[in-house]
């Protein structure tokens, strides 16, 4: 850790970062013309397989070997999407880069091209970052009349078109296939796989999906090589044979009750709570925390006594989460109820279930309905056991659904009722001490849609 | 050939046959429950109804892997080795989750649910729900919205989405979408462009919950009380296959029969909601014989004889065959003018056209020749013999005094010929019609006889494809009238009650065309043109040469 040197972040502190007289100053652009001159596509995979940079979206997928599905005869085209939705709550780290310096952005994602053999990139960008698509934009128009991008790239041959496509906001629509509907113009519901995208994804063409720091990552790699990308992180664990490791730098996004909320660049590996206390500034206010969401709301929630986990792609998993998601650590203080977490989460969900399912639609919106009604006073003991059942039917890899929301949804209910379960029954006693379901009208239904009158609960305090 | 395991019991599939895990269950006597799956429409594998256990048979050792998670039976295509496991302690959690999950909010209206009696939400729940309502109960509203054609019961849907892909697959004039998300998808048509096409009613099947409901059968009937008859409709040229559904002789709802050679699973709103003439009170009924001081009702013995002896004592009788006779009925009626009369005169009556023919992207096609047999009371025409006249023809040699007798043998349903060709056909000094509405001619003829429609006889019909297919009686004609079959055979002396089974072996022994029909006649029909495709034996003998 004491010799970590940040490499994502590097230029972000430069004054005009985002232009590309400034990255090219810092030596952007260097390595696609090497790589354009001296490496072939399949140079530029094996080098980004033998890294094992696995995405860095959520899942974990290994690249490479995602690359590698693409058929090897297909006469094309071949497209790269570039997954830049980012609506997992407490996550940012792709707006970081897009709209500091949407030039490595760029540069990753024309190596990423080349190496896939895609002749055209979209940048599947969400609504709500303005800024990221004027700089993105920008940095495209730059990137075009400088000739990274066009026809004949650096008179390499390799030609690449890149647009950005913005979509109108919703989780879905970071799910992989999600976002290939929504580019071609329909309702993003995930599509039913198998076919796989790089089978049969955008437009029905063999299609990559890569989040803009996985990208990022690989102009990285092909810069310093496989061996220094894997000198950084985890190597696999011996005592897990599916385990290939967790290499490389990766962002973290700390938000909630700490001093110093913000992103930050940190090895794979790092302790949660060195995450939190170091970059972190601490929990505020003198606190202690509580309860620590590692990767993003689906993941779940970790307890104050499990916050040494180590924040790769398998420490989480071994304290009961859904895994290192996206890096997005939620840090709550000792003050916070958890009803309020489990609330968030259940309202965030609901609202976000694409609908298409029949255990997610209903299932998340019967979670929230009995969520709601404990919070209001009316919960009784049993409801926990409900909940988990709820939660079990919808989703716990392996789900019962078309794509991964709904394993999304149940993570957090699962993981706050196993680890604060205690708090939650003192709260059910405590506001509803005859145990009875009254008779009184149960809340609206209401999955936070925009009439919602209820004020959300804010991590504030 | 490749074998499927479904729950224990191997099943053999054809090589290259592409099925899925429900229609492979189906085979072995296994019901998977579904919602959302349609054999007619594309696959979303959303409503999770048919989750399943699923896993591979290793061929060398026999040794089965499942997969750790439930796969969608629809989605799930079979191939040799597959093992699908249907009635595991899982696979019914996961349905009663479903269950459990659909009925959250949906309505317990099924009182006053048109659907009650053929409703897969209550069918499922009883077979695969739970016991017990866990869910809060709140209070149940039922939200109508008119859409179009049909009324859309909002709270009643299970998002299942066959209706949309209908609209976008089948008629594809997609006016139906899910709006919102969530829990707050609905279906929707976009303002001012409602639900309005001409297969419009197919989604009411589709649907199969009582979301969406059938303007003209909406609180109709209970569906209990009706009884259905396989049929064929009558009113194009297609003949699709329909289930004819009544109570108490009076037809209540007209839906269609799975019938892949015809219609597959669809049929148009002019033959789904054409049926009320059936019951129009305009309808000719018994027989009317004209008299000096007008006109008055006889009864069918005295008719057939009056019909009889006119024809026998005429110098040169025509009797005029209309393409909304079954073949039965042309058959013996035709044959019986030819037996009374040597130099009679057989005609075809006028065939009803309306615009071209209107095709589907799903491939539905609804005929602009809007008459149901045409290409079989024609083969029956030609068949028999000598002096077949188109109507034209037929009517100018009535004008020109050549014929003397006329019987007309219509049952259009609508009007079919104007005033002045009434006027010719009167021409003759005697002439019998029998028919379904007054038309022009109605008024002048000698005898005007009560004629059955489509619904009230059974028979066949040759479609516009070449298919012979069966039609069952579903309602008793009016009182008074008769079908035209039942007329004739008893004019041509056969005993007993009309039969015309017998009467279209006797036809498929008599005619070649009909050939392929002499044997049983299968739910959908038969191809007339099998026996013609056949290279006969000297065109064999010829292509081998």
């Amino acid at each position: 850790m004491e010799s970590f040197e940040p490499v994502l972040l590097a230029n972000i502190q430069r004054p005009d970062s985002h232009t590309l007289a400034v990255y090219e100053a810092t030596g952007g652009y260097q390595t696609l013309r090497r790589a354009l001159r001296e490496l072939s596509p399949a140079q530029v995979v094996d080098e980004v397989r033998r890294s094992g940079l696995r995405g860095r979206g959520g899942a974990g997928f290994p690249t490479g070997l995602k690359w590698s599905f693409l058929p090897a005869d297909h006469p094309g085209p071949i497209y790269l999407c570039v997954n830049a939705d980012e609506s997992e709550p407490g996550t940012f780290c792709n707006r970081v880069l897009m709209e500091l310096d949407p030039h490595q952005v760029l540069e990753g994602t024309i190596l990423s091209a080349y190496a896939t053999r895609a002749t055209t990139a979209y940048i599947y960008l969400r609504y709500e970052y303005p800024l990221a698509y004027r700089r993105l934009q920008a940095a495209i128009d730059e990137a075009y009349a400088a000739g990274y991008l066009g026809r004949n790239i650096l008179g390499s041959g390799f030609s690449l078109d890149v647009y950005i496509h913005r979509g109108a906001g919703a989780y879905i629509c970071g799910e992989e296939t999600g976002l290939i509907e929504s580019i071609e113009g329909k309702r993003a519901w995930p599509r039913s796989k198998p076919p796989f995208p790089a089978v049969e994804g955008l437009f029905r063409k063999p299609t990559v999906v890569n989040n803009v720091e996985t990208l990022a990552c690989v102009k990285h790699i092909i810069e310093r090589g496989a061996d220094w990308f894997r000198s950084i992180g985890v190597p696999p664990s011996p005592d897990d044979p599916r385990d290939p490791g967790s290499f490389g730098p990766k962002l973290f996004c700390i938000s909630g009750h700490v001093n110093k909320p913000g992103c930050y660049e940190a090895p794979l590996g790092i302790s949660c709570r060195e995450l939190i206390e170091k970059f972190g500034g601490g929990v505020w206010k003198g606190r202690r925390a509580k309860a620590v969401v590692p990767g993003g709301l689906s993941t779940g929630v970790l307890s104050v006594d499990e916050l040494d986990v180590p924040m790769d792609f398998v420490g989480p998993v071994q304290k009961g989460c859904l895994g290192l998601g996206t890096g997005g650590v939620i840090v709550m203080d000792e003050t916070y109820p958890m009803i309020e977490f489990l609330h968030n989460s259940c309202r965030f969900f609901a609202h976000e279930s694409c609908g298409q399912c029949t255990p997610c639609r209903e299932g998340t919106s019967w979670a929230l309905q009995i969520v709601r009604r404990i919070k209001a006073g009316r919960g009784r003991l049993v409801d926990l056991d409900l909940l988990l059942e709820i939660a079990d039917n919808i989703g716990i890899i392996p789900g019962t659904t078309i794509c991964g929301l709904a394993d999304g949804a149940a993570w957090p209910i699962k993981t706050a009722i196993r680890k604060f379960r205690e708090e939650l029954e003192d709260y059910i006693k405590r506001t509803n001490p005859t145990g009875y379901k009254t008779r009184r009208p149960v809340p609206a239904l209401d999955n936070g849609s925009p009439s919602h009158k209820e004020s959300p609960v804010s991590f504030q305090g | 050939m490749p074998v499927v395991i479904v729950d224990g019991k191997e099943i053999e599939v054809r090589a290259g046959e592409r099925l899925n895990a429900i229609e492979v269950a189906a085979r072995a006597g296994v019901q998977i429950p579904h919602y959302c799956w349609h054999p007619g429409l594309s696959v979303v594998a959303s409503c999770r109804m048919c989750l399943i256990e699923m896993g591979t048979r290793d061929p060398q050792t026999g040794n089965v892997v499942m997969l750790p998670k439930l796969v969608p039976a629809c989605n799930t295509l079979v191939r040799d080795g597959m093992v699908i496991v249907t009635n595991t302690e899982k696979v019914a959690r996961a349905r009663a989750m479903v269950e459990e999950d659909l009925l959250l909010r949906h309505p317990i209206d099924c009182p006053i649910c048109d659907k009650a009696g053929e409703c897969r939400l209550q069918d499922y729940h009883f077979q695969y729900g739970q016991g017990e309502r866990r869910a809060d109960i709140r209070p149940i509203t039922s939200r109508k919205r008119d859409i179009g054609d049909l009324f859309l019961f909002v709270d009643r849907c299970i998002m299942c989405s066959r209706c949309v892909r209908f609209t976008r697959e089948i008629s594809g004039t997609s006016e139906l979408m899910i709006v919102n998300r969530g829990t707050h998808e609905e279906i929707d048509v976009l303002p001012d462009v409602p639900l309005h096409n001409k297969l419009s009613g197919n989604v009411v099947d589709l649907c199969p919950v009582g979301a969406l409901a059938d303007k003209d059968f909406l609180y109709r009937q209970r569906v209990w009380y009706l009884r259905r008859k396989a049929s064929v409709c009558g009113l194009c040229a297609t003949g699709c296959s329909i289930w004819i559904e009544e109570n108490q002789d009076r037809v209540h709802r007209i839906k269609p029969r799975e019938n892949m050679f015809v219609n597959k699973w669809w049929i148009c709103n002019d033959g789904r909601y054409g049926y009320p003439f059936i019951h129009h009170p305009s309808r000719i009924r018994g027989v009317v014989r004209r008299t000096t001081s007008g006109q008055a009702a006889i009864g069918w013995t005295d008719a057939l004889r009056e019909i009889e002896e006119k024809v026998r004592t005429a110098a040169r009788p025509a009797m005029c065959l209309s393409p909304f006779l079954t073949n039965e009925e042309a058959y013996l009626a035709a044959r019986w003018m030819r037996n009374m009369h040597p130099d009679s005169v057989i005609a075809l009556g006028p065939v009803p056209r309306e615009g071209e023919d209107e095709r589907f992207p799903g491939g539905f096609v609804i005929s602009a020749e809007k008459c149901p047999n045409r290409l079989g009371v024609e083969a029956i025409a030609y068949g028999l013999g000598n002096g077949v006249l188109g109507w034209s023809d037929f009517l100018e040699e009535v004008a020109a005094g050549r014929i003397d007798r006329v019987i007309v043998l219509a049952g259009y349903i609508k009007p079919w010929l104007d005033e002045s060709q009434a006027e010719t056909v009167r021409k003759a000094n005697w002439v019998a019609l029998a028919d379904l509405f007054p038309s022009p001619l109605s008024g002048k003829v000698d005898l005007l006889l009560g004629m059955a429609t489509y619904a009230e006889h059974e028979g066949s019909y040759v479609n516009r494809s070449h298919r012979l297919q069966w039609l069952q009686r579903a309602v008793r004609p009016p009182l008074g009238s008769r079908c035209v079959g039942m007329v004739f055979w008893e004019l041509s002396g056969r005993t007993g009650v009309y039969q015309p089974r017998m009467v279209l072996a006797e036809l498929a022994a008599e005619l070649p065309y009909f050939s392929a029909a002499a044997g049983e006649i299968p739910d959908v029909g038969v191809d007339l043109r099998v026996n013609q495709l056949a290279p006969s034996t000297a065109e064999t003998q010829a292509s081998t040469a």
